[in-house]
């Protein structure tokens, strides 16, 4: 039994010489693996355009409502001139406001969202449209839509006991189409 | 001796109590948002219950747990009575009362801000005040750890300090400094808006300070898993640890980049630019490497048992280790379990591909199968390992704990990879209530199931872990137990270089990464105007 409280059948089994040497092959091959993963997250990030949200805005949750872009005659789908869209929407329990935008495929879209209470969740699904709605900032998303049809887009972070009750869509229809609608069929999908 | 081994036995009961309950609620959740008949079919007591199991299984299990082990390591490692003791009670008494202080108002459903309590939205102060006090309560243990590995040191000059305690000690560090976040938040920025002084709150900040704790606890609740990995198992494996310097290496790594890498749980958030994103995203690539280290280190230290045990061949070893003994079984499934959970973490933390599953059931998933898989897996076979040598008795049946370990390991995996492809097909997080007559939301229905399954297979292992316990700390006293020993290194070091036997200038490289890395996100807050927003009371509404 005595040998056996500390295993000596192990002790000295392998030269300390050969175990540093397989340990630092080992740490070179892994910190090498590491560095081509990053290789890779910073080649395709910057390749195609794969940003986290960047411009850092505040917007005061009390008055938002009353002045500044987020009035409500201002919400939902807006066409700009350099022929993209913006798409301004608050967020509060439990609801999206607008609760369904219209937007052109293939075409550059930014979401500009911010919270009128809580902090939210904006996640337009089977899309990596995904972000934060926190109150105090605006939420500036960029994206495009390849495919028309309609996407849904719940609120993805608790935000109450209404939490999954919050959910809105984006109707993404072809770009033809959406020249044709008036302005409040753009807006809130009037007819849609 | 006597009275420390129930110093630690007291922590691990504890710590094992409370997560009984906690398990029973998560199981009651998963059949909520299923498609299958639920009782009490109410989603307001589902936010209730998410709260509570939330803040039991990252807050109060895993550090009462590594409070009670630390103990235990500090006693049979440095083989010298625990200096200070009367202050872990001290400790363990505040962490006990805040626990309850926590738990009470979500109970009562005025505290239903889950266990990542995002404001504006507020609970009870005293939800809080509770969590600051298990906090402070561990703030005890730290230091103890601190007071009993340099009296050690003192003791045995240029001696190696034994890796278990080192590995502990490093634990503890990174906890102090990392709760320091989370704890900020509460008494700086939550309590004077609960406690009606101030009416305003900062949203990003709060976040932020938020994610300073967030990733690192993740480490706090894995280092006493890793622990058993270098010094327990390959002991009741029969054979010894590969290296005793990597071990070090591994955990100075761990408590040096575990914290500056928070920022990839808000990568998503609109409070912070790209630059900084990037750079703890760079950061989060570091702290993958201590566990990568650790995968060789311990399959070679399984290779050295198997062979010594006589396995022969490039995999003969594998069958000739004691797979019967929990400490080895339990070790084994968790390195398994690492796998795809570290795979699930690699997606997580690289940007482009965390906007697709962000706040998804793929977090949620992933976290479960990496501290509910890989780490609470072992906590069970450390318990088996402590509990003979804690109570004196020894444990009724190993058979019955290997069939604990692998339900859980079962129970986990089918929990947890059908939970993934949910969140990837878009699954939300945190929903009480799936509409599945909706047909995009249909399609997950057999998936929910399926992890429904799995749960009540974990629910099955806890049970049985319970049983296992309760029978051992009633079984007859073993005339002689012997004492924890720790696995030597194949080649046992006579000394180490002093900057892998403490801390000194790692605690500096420590707090110099962290300026770094956060002193620009969380100094913006103090030049944003405007960006304060108007607490919300959750009960209540708007608080004015």
């Amino acid at each position: 039994m005595a040998d056996q409280l500390n295993n000596e059948g192990a002790a000295g089994l392998i030269p300390e010489p050969v175990i540093v040497k397989t340990e630092r092959r080992w740490f070179l091959a892994m910190a090498a693996m590491l560095g081509v993963m990053l290789a890779v997250i910073v080649l395709t990030g910057i390749g195609q355009m794969l940003h986290p949200l960047s411009d850092v805005e505040t917007i005061d949750p009390a008055t938002l409502h009353l002045q500044g872009e987020f009035v409500e005659s201002n919400l939902g789908s807006a066409l700009e001139p350099d022929g993209s869209i913006t798409v301004r929407i608050i967020a509060e329990q439990y609801m999206f406001v607008p609760h369904c935008a219209v937007v052109p495929a293939s075409t550059p879209v930014r979401f500009r969202l911010t919270s009128a209470d809580v902090t939210h969740g904006f996640f337009v699904q089977s899309t990596n449209t995904n972000a934060m709605v926190v109150p105090g900032y605006v939420t500036n998303v960029r994206t495009s839509f390849e495919s028309p049809g309609t996407y849904q887009m719940p609120c993805d972070e608790f935000c109450g006991f209404g939490h999954h009750a919050m959910a809105a869509r984006v109707v993404v229809v072809p770009k033809d189409q959406f020249k044709n609608l008036r302005p409040d069929e753009r807006m809130n999908c009037g007819t849609q | 001796m006597e009275r420390s081994r129930i110093l630690s036995l007291a922590h691990l009961w504890t710590a094992f109590l409370c997560f009984l309950p906690a398990v029973g609620l998560g199981f009651w959740q998963m059949l909520m948002r299923s498609p299958l008949p639920a009782p009490v079919d109410d989603p307001n007591t589902y936010y209730a219950s998410v709260t509570a199991h939330g803040s039991i299984m990252a807050y109060v299990f895993p550090t009462f747990f590594a409070m009670g082990f630390g103990y235990a390591i500090a006693v049979s490692a440095l083989g010298r009575p625990l200096q200070g003791e009367k202050w872990a009670w001290v400790g363990y008494a505040l962490s006990l009362i805040g626990t309850v202080m926590a738990l009470v108002p979500v109970a009562a459903g005025r505290a239903s801000v889950l266990y990542t309590f995002y404001p504006p939205l507020l609970g009870s102060s005293w939800y809080y005040l509770g969590l600051a006090l298990v906090i402070i309560g561990s703030y005890f243990w730290i230091a103890l750890m601190l007071v009993n590995f340099r009296a050690w040191k003192r003791e045995n000059p240029g001696k190696p300090v034994p890796l278990a305690m080192f590995a502990i000690t490093a634990c503890a560090l990174l906890w102090g400094w990392t709760a320091l976040g989370a704890v900020s938040e509460v008494l700086f920025q939550i309590l004077p808006v609960t406690f009606g002084w101030r009416h305003t709150i900062d949203a990003g900040l709060a976040r932020t300070l938020f994610s300073v704790t967030l990733h690192a606890i993740v480490y706090f609740w894995l280092i006493p898993a890793y622990i058993a990995y270098y010094t327990l198992m390959p002991q009741a494996a029969g054979g010894r640890l590969y290296s005793d310097t990597m071990g070090r290496i591994t955990f100075i790594l761990f408590l040096v980049f575990s914290i500056p890498v928070g920022l990839h749980h808000l990568f998503m958030d609109p409070e912070h630019g790209a630059g900084f994103k990037f750079v703890q995203s760079v950061l989060t690539f570091m702290v993958a490497l201590p566990t990568l280290l650790t995968v060789f280190t311990i399959t070679a230290s399984l290779e050295i048992a198997g062979r010594v045990r006589g396995g022969k061949g490039l995999f003969g070893w594998i069958r000739a280790l004691p797979w019967h003994e929990p400490m080895v079984l339990g070790v084994g499934l968790s390195l398994l379990l690492l796998g795809p959970g570290g795979f699930g973490g690699l997606i997580n933390m690289s940007y482009a591909m965390n906007a697709m599953i962000h706040n998804t059931s793929w977090v949620t998933a992933h976290f479960h199968l990496i501290f509910g898989g890989a780490v609470v897996i072992v906590y069970f076979a450390i318990a088996y390992e402590l509990w003979p040598r804690l109570t004196g008795r020894p444990l009724v049946s190993k058979r019955l704990a290997d069939i604990q370990l692998w339900l859980w390991f079962w129970g986990i995996l089918i929990t947890t990879v059908p939970w993934h492809i949910a969140g990837l097909m878009g699954q939300p997080r945190r929903y009480a209530i799936f509409d599945y007559s909706d047909p995009v939301v249909a399609k997950t229905a057999f998936l929910v199931i399926l992890s429904v399954i799995g749960g009540c297979i974990v629910v099955i292992s806890v049970l049985l872990f319970f049983y296992v316990l309760v029978r051992s700390s009633f079984a007859p006293v073993a005339e002689s137990m012997p004492p924890i020993r720790y696995a030597l290194s194949v080649n046992p070091p006579a000394t180490v270089p002093a900057l892998l036997n403490g801390f000194g200038l790692w605690n500096v490289i420590l707090l110099a990464l962290v300026l770094i890395a956060y002193g620009y996100p969380i100094g913006q807050f103090f030049f944003l105007h405007n960006q304060d927003a108007p607490a919300y009371s959750l009960t209540r509404g708007i608080t004015k």
